[in-house]
């Protein structure tokens, strides 16, 4: 067993150096220096303080997001929906908000409603998906991709139409709420304790779910041979629904907390693509829930710093994205070549 | 044309699906092949066909000079065609799409040329197939007369039919042995796969048997059906005296239950079993006794007729409800629904438990996997991914996952591909079961495992179900004439 962990960090070390020698290839290709271009990367993600609150700004979404895709993906679903479910999660999350700013209950008691408000909005639009799926079959593939185009095209009309700002409606998005409303932020940084706490939270839920229940346990089952599963006395349909549902939730919570804690306010990119991203940490780390949280902050690292490329290199930020995807696909094809090689000896 | 078969070996792994094989079947010739499940019909037919390669050492002739083929494209280049029993056409497509498909060559067909080859072809052997309609709206015997059609067209000159009187209507095989016979006298070579004795001994001029991948004799017109069977079978040699066991009250009855698929049609079946009989299941797989196993499971729905357990009514229930009032069912494919591979064999153990609150007691899995793991002999650890396992620990490790206390064991092949030392060690832990009250039904193709084991048979037959014969009083020769489909009318009360 032992053998067989340092047998794959080896192959996952080969293939995180191939990644870094394309993308340095790349980098070569337009005449600028790798090295250069890392450091940059480095420095503008871990060099100030400031700069590494942001890191864990982005990485509360992608953490949270990559714990519910683990769920879904030890159910046997590809959850591409997850997109949608952060954007539904931060509009329910919006909507709460709307509904008891006047309320006069006490801020702690909205913030606490307004978050477990995007949870359930998130929960509902993956439940969707899941109904599509086990009643419709839809691949939730398909049907996930479909809904996080409307959810999107939600978002836009919400903004535009029924909760646009007074007098002229943008793309800056609704009107935003007051301070005290929002979940409150270290001193002089924009990262808020709260949110790292719900992301890790998150995370640790996942980690025993699938680890210590006997409903992860199931859900594995459920993923790894549905027809077993069934014939073993597993109630198959239900736990995908209760997949979906888990991811969702964990999904609207990540929508939540941009709204909560970061943009308060529902803006239209208010996802930034983290549903996307979390798909490939979700791969990348095999769907080991212990390797998450690393992973997630180093890509999250990586999407910060990257922002510096264009200020003083002149190159795109899209660099970060390039690196990311030729790290996944290399991780990948290093499982492949590496089960290849096994099966022969 | 001519087709010689030399010497043709095939193995897979240690087992041997092919010894030795040589066959010669003269241009114009009807030749049959008999032979009960994994006798090795299926392997030599894809060998002939292109499918699979033998091993290195046999020779194909064909008119005389030899050929290698490497894929089923070489073979009908070499004017060999396979119609297979799933017949491997385009559901959602036209007739005349099918038809064109596995033309080589040009971008754009011409369609009215081909349309009236195609009308050429059918009119010839009197088929009625509309071109423009769609392949899904056929019935199992039009889409082999289509099959037919297609693979003549491409130039087929020697044709294998593989049990291709399953699932037709009377209509279709006297149609489809006309054209046969058409076919033959034209000098086309007809290679004729079945277990049906009566089909055979109708239609072929000269049939090979084969047993256990070895050609075990060859006879022409006119047949001795009992030397058919007792070559397809092997003499009966016992295994020992028999054990009845001691029947109980009645655990499970079923009264007039009828089933049906696309295929078969299984009508009014009344069975009561005791508890700690035995029922065993013979047929040729794919004569119904896989449906009526799964509808004692609850995995098939009776379109009529009732089922009780134990005076509880079960009918038209789920396959969940069948498990939790005592009723376990153990799938032939271990790999593909009896276990998940991935899971360890703790995992399962867990699995088949009722939980005990929300957190799974790892140290007590362990310990339970150790206990199951000694108890029924599995070579394997209790990390070990259950695909890592050999098939007989696969099949032990099943049978640890049964559930206790239980009413009916189901089971599908129990000791396929086992050694004998482990299918005397399953039945020893069935018998067990059988002692604490359970019933057991199960499938198997060995006869003689079937009479050795089982208080009362059931002999299935395209979906006709014999009366329970007393297995102490039937011989292997007996089952095998019912297999193969002969001496249904003898039994006088056998439903049709």
């Amino acid at each position: 067993m032992i053998k067989n962990r340092l047998g794959n960090l080896a192959y996952q070390l080969v293939a995180l150096l191939l990644a870094f020698g394309v993308v340095s290839l790349i980098l070569i290709s337009v005449d600028a220096s790798p090295s250069e271009a890392y450091k940059n990367i480095f420095k503008g993600s871990f060099g100030e303080m400031r700069k590494f609150a942001e890191v864990l700004v982005a990485f509360v979404p992608l953490l949270l997001v990559t714990a519910g895709l683990l769920v879904t993906f030890s159910s046997g679903l590809w959850n591409i929906g997850v997109e949608g479910q952060v954007v539904l999660g931060a509009i329910a999350t919006t909507w709460v908000y709307r509904l008891l700013l006047e309320s006069g209950l006490p801020p702690v008691a909205i913030i606490t409603l307004a978050i477990l408000g995007g949870m359930v909005g998130g929960a509902i639009w993956a439940a969707l998906a899941g109904i599509l799926k086990v009643f419709g079959g839809v691949n939730e593939i398909f049907g996930g991709l479909g809904l996080n185009f409307v959810a999107t095209a939600l978002t836009i009309y919400l903004i535009f139409g029924p909760w646009k700002r007074p007098g002229v409606a943008s793309m800056s998005g609704t009107v935003p709420f007051p301070d005290e409303f929002s979940l409150p932020l270290w001193a002089g940084l924009r990262i808020s304790p709260w949110a790292l706490v719900i992301a890790l939270a998150g995370v640790v839920f996942v980690y025993f779910l699938l680890q210590g229940t006997y409903f992860g346990l199931r859900l594995k089952a459920v993923g790894k041979n549905f027809r077993a599963a069934y014939l073993l006395g597993i109630p198959t349909w239900q736990y995908s629904m209760y997949s979906f549902l888990i991811c969702g939730a964990l999904a609207g919570a990540a929508g939540a907390v941009q709204v909560a804690a970061v943009y308060h306010r529902l803006i239209p990119s208010i996802s930034s693509g983290y549903g996307y991203l979390g798909l490939m940490v979700a791969m990348l780390i095999n769907y080991q829930a212990l390797w998450a949280v690393p992973v997630a902050l180093f890509f999250a690292a990586l999407n910060i710093g990257s922002i510096q490329l264009p200020i003083i290199m002149k190159l795109d930020s899209s660099l970060s994205g390039v690196l990311q995807g030729v790290l996944v696909l290399f991780v990948l094809l290093a499982a492949g070549v590496r089960q290849k090689f096994g099966r022969k000896s | 044309m001519n087709v010689e078969l030399k010497n043709i070996h095939k193995h897979f792994g240690t087992v041997y699906a092919n010894k030795g094989i040589n066959l010669n079947i003269p241009a114009g010739t009807i030749q049959g092949i008999l032979g009960e499940n994994g006798a090795g019909k299926s392997t030599l037919m894809k060998i002939l066909s292109g499918f699979i390669q033998a091993d290195p050492g046999g020779e194909i002739i064909l008119d005389g000079s030899p050929v290698i083929i490497h894929s089923p494209a070489d073979a009908i280049h070499d004017g060999i065609g396979m119609l297979h029993q799933d017949p491997l056409d385009f559901p959602p497509m036209r007739i005349l799409d099918n038809f064109l498909l596995g033309q080589s060559g040009g971008l754009f067909p011409n369609r009215n040329a081909v349309a009236l080859d195609f009308k050429r072809l059918a009119d010839q052997f009197d088929f009625s197939l509309d071109p423009d309609s769609y392949v899904d709206a056929l019935t199992v015997g039009e889409r082999q007369q289509l099959e037919i059609i297609r693979l003549l067209w491409m130039g087929a000159r020697v044709l294998i039919l593989d049990e291709p009187t399953t699932g037709i209507s009377s209509l279709q095989k006297a149609k489809l042995f006309a054209t046969l016979k058409i076919l033959a006298e034209q000098g086309k070579t007809i290679i004729f796969v079945s277990h049906k004795l009566e089909d055979v001994e109708h239609l072929c001029h000269q049939v090979a048997v084969l047993r256990a991948g070895e050609m075990v004799g060859e006879t022409r017109t006119p047949y001795v059906t009992s030397k058919l069977v007792e070559m397809m079978f092997g003499k009966a040699i016992t295994l020992g005296a028999r054990q009845p066991g001691e029947a109980g009250d009645v655990v499970i009855s079923m009264k007039d239950i009828s089933l049906e698929d696309v295929r078969l049609r299984i009508k009014n079946v009344n069975l009561d079993i005791r508890a700690g009989e035995v029922i065993g299941l013979a047929g040729m797989e794919g004569s119904g006794q896989g449906m009526f196993i799964r509808a004692c499971a609850g995995l098939v729905r009776p379109v009529g007729g009732r089922i009780q357990l134990k005076g509880q009514d079960l009918t038209g229930k789920t396959y969940h409800t069948f498990k939790r009032a005592g009723v376990n069912f153990l799938p032939a494919a271990r790999l593909e629904e009896g276990l998940v591979p991935g899971l360890s064999l703790t995992d399962h153990f867990v699995l088949a438990e009722e939980p005990k609150g929300l957190f799974i007691d790892h140290a007590a899995g362990q310990k339970l996997a150790e206990e199951r793991i000694r108890s029924f002999n599995i070579r394997g650890a209790p990390h070990s991914p259950v695909e890592s396992l050999s098939g007989g620990n696969q099949q032990r490790a099943e049978l640890a996952l049964l559930q206790s206390p239980l009413s009916l064991v189901l089971l599908e092949h129990p000791t396929r591909g086992l050694d004998i030392e482990s299918v005397i060690y399953i039945w020893s832990k069935l018998k067990e079961r059988c002692k604490q009250g359970a019933s057991i039904i199960f499938i198997s193709s060995d006869l003689e495992e079937v009479l050795q084991y089982s208080d009362r048979v059931l002999v299935f037959f395209s979906g006709k179900v014999s009366e329970p014969l007393d297995a102490g009083r039937t011989t292997v020769e007996e089952l095998g004439q019912l297999i193969g489909g002969k001496g249904w009318a003898d039994m006088g009360e056998a439903h049709d």
